[in-house]
């Protein structure tokens, strides 16, 4: 088998990973946004809490949470060591460097993914630590007993920390978009004179669209809650 | 016009190299060499070592020329190599920084100076067509579409001059690789051999010691041909789809 | 000594088939055992040394590049020719080879030239094969193009960079074998000497030029492909690499120098701008299909123009000389280069140049854009397009046939050639003269060979464009891996070459005392101070137009120069490195040789052909004057160091065409 190991560990077998990691972990953003707007709701989180219960205990989306987290892994394992051997590549750095017209994304791609693993850390351990392995207070709908995910959102989007912490991380996380949505689709070979400018406008319109909606969570906690 | 030059000076691999500064005076409609060529001829005058560079054609056509002007790959002027960059491009009395390429796959050889042999042993790896003298066809035997034979014809006008690696962040060697994948891929005579070509050249380069492709784009923004990123996504394509799709194995040398 | 130049006997026609069917052959297992050296790695070279190794020679191939790709057939810009009569157009291998012995003045081998008009077809279909994209039509085949001094349409190409192209494709060849293990490629090493032992070459002393080095490398046989000395005149359309120094060294070896003062002059080249110029740019000659070549034809209009108080658009029609259209109605601006550059010089000699030094005339294409405009314009359906309109759709056909040219010219001088016309001069190219090769092209050192534009063959006195390119890869494809076998199968008993003989060793310790005598001279002088002067001689006594006087004088002041530079020339670092000031010396004391024999040679060719006019020798009208009763030879001239060059003619017999007057008008 050894033609696949030398695919996963030639440049382009690397950057194949990351390319559909992150074509993964792009969707499941949408899908997650979808899903968090339902804190929207004016219902005191009764729609938000059933859905989280859904989330946590439906044994196909656990199945697939378990993909979502090699994703993760994977990605930024990956990440960080195609950017260890990119720099290793250049030992002696220039004196003067200018790259005029390209982008301040697609240069930083190694520290932006950086931070947003930082900012996973955070919002793992405050949420989904919390709902699998610690004490979440319960809430009754019907008879039906479910953790109470939406009062732990509000509490901590009760503080002013938090929601600058999570608006900053989705900046991060749209102008990592910004560069790796497009990246993506170039890294599978798909660039094409019709198509690219259509996957780039969407590329631009997702990457502002849905770290938008998310960011709007902490903001709508903090101001009409 | 008066200038003030920070120009990189190593002696060889083995000795460390720091920046020298001179001033010259230069004339607005000589070209970068030519100035350089001022600057030697008096430091020749005063019996100093001369500021070694490669160059040759002067045209924009050998690659041989390549320095860092300034940070930019031969210089501020887009689609422009060295050679062909002029004094106009600068101003009275501006301080120029002038480095080699920087990569660790291109070694310096001396000042201005590197080692860009990495690229012969990518092209030896397959990027040619494997026909010995005497057995072509017809040249009209295989009509080839017109807009397919200026496409192939666009990558192949790489120079091979390195400006791509030096400019990439990640002194990524695949807008060079890729156009050569693509000039061959692209044309019916080259796409018979192209899952083996591909393989070989992308191993190739990958021990070369060059860093990935992420994609920035400043080597295309940088190629004093404009070689496209296409290439780049043409050859991502033909690699995995000769990796899965075909029965060719390329081990690692 | 009377040269043989070996040609087959027979009909014209029939001598390449024939010969190719009946010379000696090697076997393969003995070809494995054979060693072959080929030196420079351009169309030629890299073309000989991949099919070399095809055929299962062993073969070094030595470059002073740092990689095959960058050798100077690679900016060679508008295209290759060969008779396939692809455009219906009653083009022919014989006239082809005609238009060739007619271009050339009458002063090249028929045999040679037959040979190579067979060749060129196969040329297409080989580079085809490789990959070269060249232009191509609408349906899928191949496209041509006309050039200057023929009526049919044989040229293909690939945009503006033909020479790239075909170089990529004969680099990529090369690659294979070098990957293949056939062929060992020796990048960044430079031949000084050749060597020879009981007479025949049997290897060269190469420098390695990063570590300074000299080594030495033996081989049955030896392949020159070392470009054209150009160079000699300091500012040419040559890379600033390109040298003599490999022929020259066979020269100094006793190999025969042909024709040296046979040098082209390309009239389409951007002028010299100042004395910091340090190479001239070739504008194609494509460009004269549609540009127009003119004058002003009044002296104070021209002092307007140089003091700037008018520019070219001033100056009304029935004010302008187009003097090439006067002057030769019959092809007017697609005449051939050396006619070209002459009428230039001479406008400009009498003062109507039009730039500050008083040297350019205009290229303009402003009736082409006009004219093209106006077709485009119909065919768009506009009917009373406004004058600005035709020109918006002239200037669009225009950039889309020459736009990288333009381009070009904007980047250099900062004029924009669309609405200015371009300012051109004829600046030194190519050189049609080289080592002396009999028709297997074979030096008459036995074993020593030499291909493309440094053996003398096929152009006579003067080259017709797009047709180096042909003759290098004709060479080195075609016509060296037949050839070499006449030789090669008498050496199948020669052990392999023992590079510790005492030739070698002698060949080295000349090298190395060149080396160090250069460096240890310590004057005052720069090596590149020295070139500029001898261009400075070179295109004064012996550039577009020559007379016996001034040569007898260049021939003094290059004298006086060489010894100027053994006492003065000052080389810094040493031989233990990579020092380029090193290799420009030993490349200028070889030009400072050369540049004196093409002195002599251009005294002794008492007639104008091609090339080479001789103010003497002229017509009424100024036109070249050819004496064909006297001069119908091959100049093939042996060096003798300190003393007078001994001459060696090679008559041309012409049995196929008729000798005539070259006539354009």
């Amino acid at each position: 088998m050894s033609w696949i190991t030398n695919f996963l560990t030639s440049s382009i077998g690397r950057k194949l990973i990351m390319s559909l990691t992150g074509l993964f972990l792009i969707q499941f953003l949408l899908v997650h946004l979808i899903g968090n707007l339902q804190l929207l709701y004016h219902d005191q989180g009764e729609k938000f809490n059933l859905y989280a219960d859904f989330m946590t205990s439906n044994p196909v989306i656990k199945t697939v949470s378990i993909l979502l987290y090699t994703g993760i892994l994977l990605h930024a394992i990956q990440g960080l060591l195609i950017w260890r051997q990119n720099v290793k590549s250049r030992k002696v750095r220039y004196a003067v460097s200018k790259n005029p017209n390209v982008g301040f994304a697609a240069k930083n791609m190694g520290w932006l993914g950086t931070i947003i693993l930082v900012f996973l850390i955070l919002h793992l351990w405050q949420f989904w630590f919390k709902m699998k392995f610690g004490t979440v207070a319960p809430v009754a709908y019907d008879g039906v007993e479910v953790k109470n995910l939406y009062f732990l959102v509000a509490e901590v989007f009760k503080q002013p920390i938090y929601v600058f912490a999570y608006v900053i991380g989705m900046i991060v996380i749209a102008f990592h978009l910004l560069h790796g949505f497009e990246s993506s689709f170039q890294t599978l070979g798909l660039n094409h004179k019709k198509y690219t400018p259509l996957i780039k406008g969407l590329g631009v319109v997702y990457s502002i669209l849905v770290p938008l909606g998310f960011a709007i969570i902490p903001i709508y906690f903090y101001f009409f809650k | 016009m008066k200038l003030t030059l920070k120009i990189w000076k190593q002696a060889n691999n083995k000795t460390a190299g720091k920046f020298e500064t001179y001033s010259v005076e230069a004339d607005e409609h000589m070209s970068f060499l030519e100035m350089l060529d001022v600057l030697n001829q008096s430091l020749l005058e005063q019996k100093k070592e001369p500021v070694v560079f490669e160059h040759d054609c002067r045209e924009g056509i050998c690659g041989s020329c390549s320095m860092v002007i300034n940070g930019q790959p031969h210089g501020p002027q887009k689609g422009t190599t060295a050679c062909q960059l002029h004094m106009r491009s600068f101003k009275d009395g501006q301080t120029i920084t002038i480095e080699p390429w920087r990569a660790k796959a291109f070694p310096i050889i001396r000042d201005l100076v590197v080692d860009r042999s990495a690229f012969d042993r990518i092209i030896q790896a397959g990027g040619y067509i494997s026909v010995n003298t005497g057995q072509a066809q017809d040249g009209n035997a295989i009509p080839i579409e017109k807009g397919l034979a200026s496409e192939a014809m666009d990558a192949a006008t790489c120079i091979g001059c390195g400006a791509c690696v030096a400019a990439c962040p990640n002194a990524s060697a695949m807008l060079f690789t890729s156009a050569k994948v693509s000039h061959l891929g692209l044309l019916p005579q080259g796409e018979v051999e192209h899952s083996k070509r591909v393989q070989s050249m992308v191993t190739q380069m990958d021990t070369e010691g060059f860093g990935n492709c992420s994609n920035v784009g400043v080597c295309e923004a940088e190629c004093p041909k404009g070689i496209s990123l296409e290439n780049i996504a043409r050859m991502n394509r033909q690699y995995i789809g000769s990796v899965f799709g075909s029965q060719t194995k390329v081990e690692k040398a | 000594m009377p040269l043989k130049a070996n040609s087959p006997e027979g009909a014209l026609d029939n001598k390449w088939t024939k010969y190719r069917s009946t010379m000696n052959l090697v076997a393969p297992n003995n070809k494995r055992r054979i060693d072959i050296i080929v030196v420079g790695t351009g169309l030629a070279g890299a073309a000989a040394a991949a099919t070399l190794g095809e055929l299962g020679y062993k073969v070094k191939a030595f470059t002073f590049h740092d990689s095959p790709r960058r050798a100077h057939s690679i900016a060679a810009q508008g295209g290759i020719n060969a008779a396939k009569n692809y455009q219906n157009d009653g083009d022919s291998v014989f006239r082809l080879f005609y238009d060739t012995i007619k271009g050339g003045d009458y002063r090249s081998r028929e045999s040679n030239v037959h040979r190579l008009a067979e060749v060129s077809r196969n040329i297409i279909d080989q580079c085809v094969a490789q990959g070269v994209p060249f232009a191509r039509e609408y349906g899928g085949l191949l496209a041509n193009r006309s050039f200057g001094g023929v009526q049919v349409s044989r040229t293909f190409y690939a945009k503006g960079q033909t020479g790239q192209q075909l170089l990529l494709g004969a680099y990529q060849a090369l690659s294979r074998q070098i990957s293949l293990g056939n062929v060992e490629m020796y990048n960044r090493h430079e031949m000084l000497d050749v060597v020879i032992e009981d007479g025949k070459a049997r290897g060269i002393i190469a420098r390695n030029l990063l570590t300074g080095k000299l080594e030495r490398f033996g081989a049955h046989c030896v392949v020159l492909g070392t470009g054209g000395y150009g160079n000699v005149f300091y500012l040419s359309t040559n890379a600033m690499g390109s040298n003599v120094s490999a022929s020259w060294r066979a020269t100094k070896r006793g190999a025969l120098m042909a024709n040296p003062c046979y040098t082209q002059i390309h009239p389409t080249c951007i002028p010299v701008s100042g004395e910091y110029q340090s190479k001239l740019t070739l504008m194609s000659e494509s460009l004269r299909n549609d540009g127009r070549v003119w004058v002003p034809a009044h002296k104070e209009d021209v002092m307007a123009i140089r003091e700037k108080r008018m520019s070219a658009k001033d100056i009304p029609e029935d004010r302008r000389d187009y003097y090439l259209e006067r002057r030769y109605p019959a092809f007017g601006n697609l005449v051939p280069r050396d006619v070209a550059s002459r009428a230039a010089k001479v406008a400009c000699d009498e003062g109507f140049g039009v730039n500050k030094t008083g040297l350019a005339v205009f290229l303009d294409f402003a009736s082409a854009i006009q004219r093209y405009g106006k077709t485009e314009a119909h065919s768009n359906g506009l009917h009373n397009p406004d004058p600005k309109k035709i020109e918006e759709l002239g200037k669009k056909v225009i950039e889309a046939k020459y736009g990288n040219l333009f381009e070009m010219y904007e980047k250099i001088t900062g004029e924009n050639p669309y609405e200015v016309p371009m300012k051109i001069f004829p600046a030194v190219h190519y050189t049609m003269g080289g080592l002396w090769v009999d028709y297997n092209l074979e030096t008459n050192i036995p074993g020593l060979f030499a291909l493309g534009e440094c053996n003398f063959s096929d152009h006579g006195a003067n080259r017709l464009g797009a047709s180096a390119l042909m003759q290098g890869l004709a060479d080195g494809y075609f016509v060296i891996p037949y050839t070499i076998g006449q030789f090669l199968s008498k050496e199948i008993r020669t052990p392999k070459i023992d590079n510790n003989s005492p030739a070698f060793m002698e060949a080295e310790k000349d090298v190395e005392g060149r080396l160090q005598k250069l460096l240890s001279i310590n004057g005052s002088q720069s090596v590149e101070s020295f070139h500029r002067r001898l261009g400075l001689i070179m295109w004064e006594y012996c550039g577009m137009s020559r007379n016996a006087e001034g040569l007898q004088k260049g021939r003094k002041l290059i004298q006086e120069l060489q010894k100027e530079f053994w006492s003065d020339v000052f080389v810094p670092g040493n031989q233990d490195e990579f020092n380029p000031e090193l290799e420009k010396a030993t490349r200028v004391a070889d030009f400072l040789e050369l540049g004196e024999l093409m002195m002599v040679d251009a005294l002794d060719r008492n007639e104008s052909c091609g090339g080479h006019f001789r103010e003497e020798y002229q017509s009424e009208e100024g036109e070249a004057l050819r004496r064909d009763d006297e001069y119908a030879y091959v100049a093939a001239w042996e060096w003798v160091d300190g003393g007078d060059p001994v001459l060696h003619r090679e008559d041309l017999e012409f049995e196929n065409v008729e000798l005539k007057t070259r006539s354009y008008k």
